[in-house]
């Protein structure tokens, strides 16, 4: 088993390097940050002064170099826009962004998974279909447009839950909802087909003819060879919550990296992109080695191999 | 049949139908037969007999798709038609018990051997998980597994078959069911393990007295371990009685013809043919009419299309489903033989 994460982290490692390569790359060749800072109507000489200052005129591999080097001691750079620490600024906007996808994918699970199990148990009845439904309009419905019936229903009219920002605990509600709701059809989905396809299964007609009761076999025996599939999905949904809910934080006024992501492309502010874009990879990569490692645990002949 | 009131297991006129796309398959029909307690009856017949849909629907373990109907459907004394869902799953495991012909996909490979164990004799005992540790390290002993406490540690896919199929023994057994319905477990066993798992199996039905329903495919098992026979062929019994009378006084022409296609040593000659039975089983979808044998019958006669065949019982309750007896059928060769 310490092998196995051994390795596993190796390869993240890896990942993490020929990401910020590639980000490195594809920023300096299509923006030049010297031009963003100093504005439009600035001189050429005032421009090429910025270029100096922030070395911006080195050929790129120095940069990245340097970049790299400072990286390694803790140090991203700092903000040309907010004019401050590129690593303060993400531990400010980090928490938000934890909270919600947590929130956020928990809602999912727990949705999800319950419906998946039920339809496989009823499938083709009454209950499945609708369970079905849910799953098809939680992937049809687009977020901008369920965020804003959430704030029409929810808030203004029903008056129960702010409209925006993320002062107290109630705020991170719709939030969760909307983007959790994205997760729901595909972890419902992939329940339901593995549930249906375990209780097939020869062990499951072993545990029906040990007596077991209903809940064992259900939950017990099926659901966990049922969930195999659904892990590799759902930490992959997660790594997507927390990157990818730039419209949820900007319909919610949630400051959180989804929003500096969006604020630091508008002013090509590229320490910034290039940390958020770093840490939006690092959240794919420890996600699917999280996959990795739960299914290692719920399935044993995984760790062997 | 009458219903002595010694018998334990009765099984009377049992139905199972399969809702197919081609229409309603009759897998198994009119089944009958009662055995007193520590009886072993062994239920051969070719694959796609009917022979595990017998055993399935004994267990109430049919598939979604099939249909189970019967007259009498009863072990020890307590009606298995009429149990409630609850009284069903307090009843297996713990008097009636069954053993898979899939030992490598019958355990659940996430679980530990263990913990399998354990969870059977706690659905049923109330013991401590102390206790159920013990009682399933104790009963891997029995089942000939050394070092037990080690192996309820491993999982499935660290044993190999032959150990599995041990555990599934140790695991439906250690509840001390009255009744095993054993379906071809050593099929899919090596041939040294098949008769070590075989030997065991005998061995326990003795020391415990289980009443044993063992369905197989190989009449050497047959002879060894029974003390009744069903021949199965398209979902009927085709012939049923004692071992002694169904082996050395065959009636039905299908159990002649299994019996002529096995080797008997002393009296096979080396390099002489086997017999074989030419074609294969009826198509079981629809109402078949007359005997469900008679397209490979070489005793085949006209009238043998005709109608519905009971089980005619000849001496001592020796049941044959054919309107000829033994001593009718070899002039019959002569006939034309029934177009296919």
């Amino acid at each position: 088993m310490l092998k196995f994460l051994l390795q596993r982290l190796a390869l993240a490692v890896a990942v993490a390097i020929c990401v910020s390569i590639l980000t490195f790359g594809l920023l300096g060749a299509t923006i030049d940050p010297a031009i963003a800072i100093a504005g439009e109507d600035a001189s050429a000489e005032k421009i090429q002064a910025l270029r100096e200052a922030f070395g911006y005129d080195k050929p790129l591999y120095i940069q990245y170099a340097n970049w790299f080097g400072s990286a390694l001691q803790g140090n991203l750079g700092t903000s040309p826009y907010f004019g401050l620490d590129v690593s303060k600024l993400i531990a400010d906007r980090l928490p938000v962004t934890m909270k919600l996808g947590a929130l956020a994918i928990s809602f999912a699970i727990g949705l999800g998974v319950p419906l998946g199990v039920i339809a496989a148990i009823y499938p083709n009845t009454w209950i499945d279909r609708v369970a079905l439904s849910v799953a098809v309009l939680g992937q049809a419905i687009p977020n901008f447009w369920f965020s804003l019936l959430l704030i029409i229903v929810l808030a203004v009219q029903l008056e129960l839950l702010p409209v925006s920002g993320a002062s107290t605990a109630s705020s991170y509600v719709m939030p969760m909802i909307v983007l959790g709701t994205n997760a729901v059809p595909a972890i419902m989905r992939l329940t339901r087909t593995g549930m249906l396809d375990t209780l097939q299964a020869d062990f499951i007609r072993t545990a029906w003819a040990k007596g077991l009761r209903p809940r064992q076999v259900f939950f017990k025996h099926a659901l966990r060879n049922a969930l195999i599939p659904v892990v590799a999905v759902t930490t992959i949904q997660a790594a997507h919550m927390l990157g990818g809910s730039i419209v949820v934080e900007s319909v919610f006024a949630l400051h959180g990296l989804g929003m500096l992501a969006y604020e630091s492309i508008l002013r090509s502010d590229i320490p910034t992109m290039q940390a958020v874009i770093l840490i939006f990879s690092g959240f794919f990569i420890v996600f699917s080695a999280l996959s990795d490692i739960i299914n290692a645990y719920l399935d044993p002949r995984i760790r062997v191999a | 049949m009458a219903n002595s009131p010694s018998a334990y297991v009765v099984v009377q006129n049992l139905r199972i139908d399969i809702h197919t796309s081609s229409g309603l398959l009759h897998a198994v029909s009119n089944v009958s037969f009662q055995l007193t307690a520590g009886e072993v009856l062994c239920i051969v017949g070719e694959s796609g007999s009917g022979k595990s849909m017998t055993a399935l629907g004994l267990m109430g373990l049919l598939p979604a798709a099939a249909s189970r109907s019967a007259e009498l459907l009863s072990v020890d004394g307590r009606d298995l038609l009429t149990m409630s869902p609850e009284e069903k799953s307090d009843f297996l495991g713990n008097r009636m018990a069954m053993i898979f012909q899939e030992p490598m996909t019958s355990l659940n490979p996430c679980f530990t051997i263990g913990t399998q164990m354990e969870e059977t004799i706690r659905r049923h005992r109330n013991v401590s998980a102390r206790d159920a540790k013990l009682h399933a390290a104790s009963w891997l002993e029995k089942v000939g597994i050394p070092s037990s406490a080690g192996r309820l540690e491993q999982y499935p896919h660290q044993l190999s078959g032959g150990l599995r199929q041990r555990v599934m023994i140790a695991m439906m057994l250690m509840c001390e069911p009255k009744l095993l319905i054993a379906d071809e477990p050593t099929t899919a066993l090596d041939v040294t393990v098949q008769a070590q798992i075989l030997q065991l199996l005998s061995a326990l039905q003795k020391e415990l007295g289980l009443t044993m329903i063992f369905i197989t495919h190989d009449l050497g098992v047959v002879s060894r371990i029974a003390d009744r026979v069903a021949v199965m062929y398209a979902g009927e019994f085709v012939e049923y009685g004692t071992t002694r009378q169904v082996l050395k006084n065959p009636q039905h022409p299908y159990t002649q013809g299994l019996l002529k296609c096995l080797p008997v040593p002393g009296r096979t000659r080396r390099g002489a043919h086997l017999g074989t039975i030419p074609g294969s089983g009826p198509s079981l979808i629809g109402n078949l009419s007359g005997c469900c044998f008679a397209n490979r019958c070489e005793y085949a006669a006209p009238v043998c299309l005709e109608g519905k065949l009971p089980l005619f019982v000849r001496e001592d309750e020796h049941g044959v489903r054919c309107r000829f007896r033994p001593e009718e059928l070899a002039p019959l060769q002569t006939v034309d033989a029934v177009p296919q």
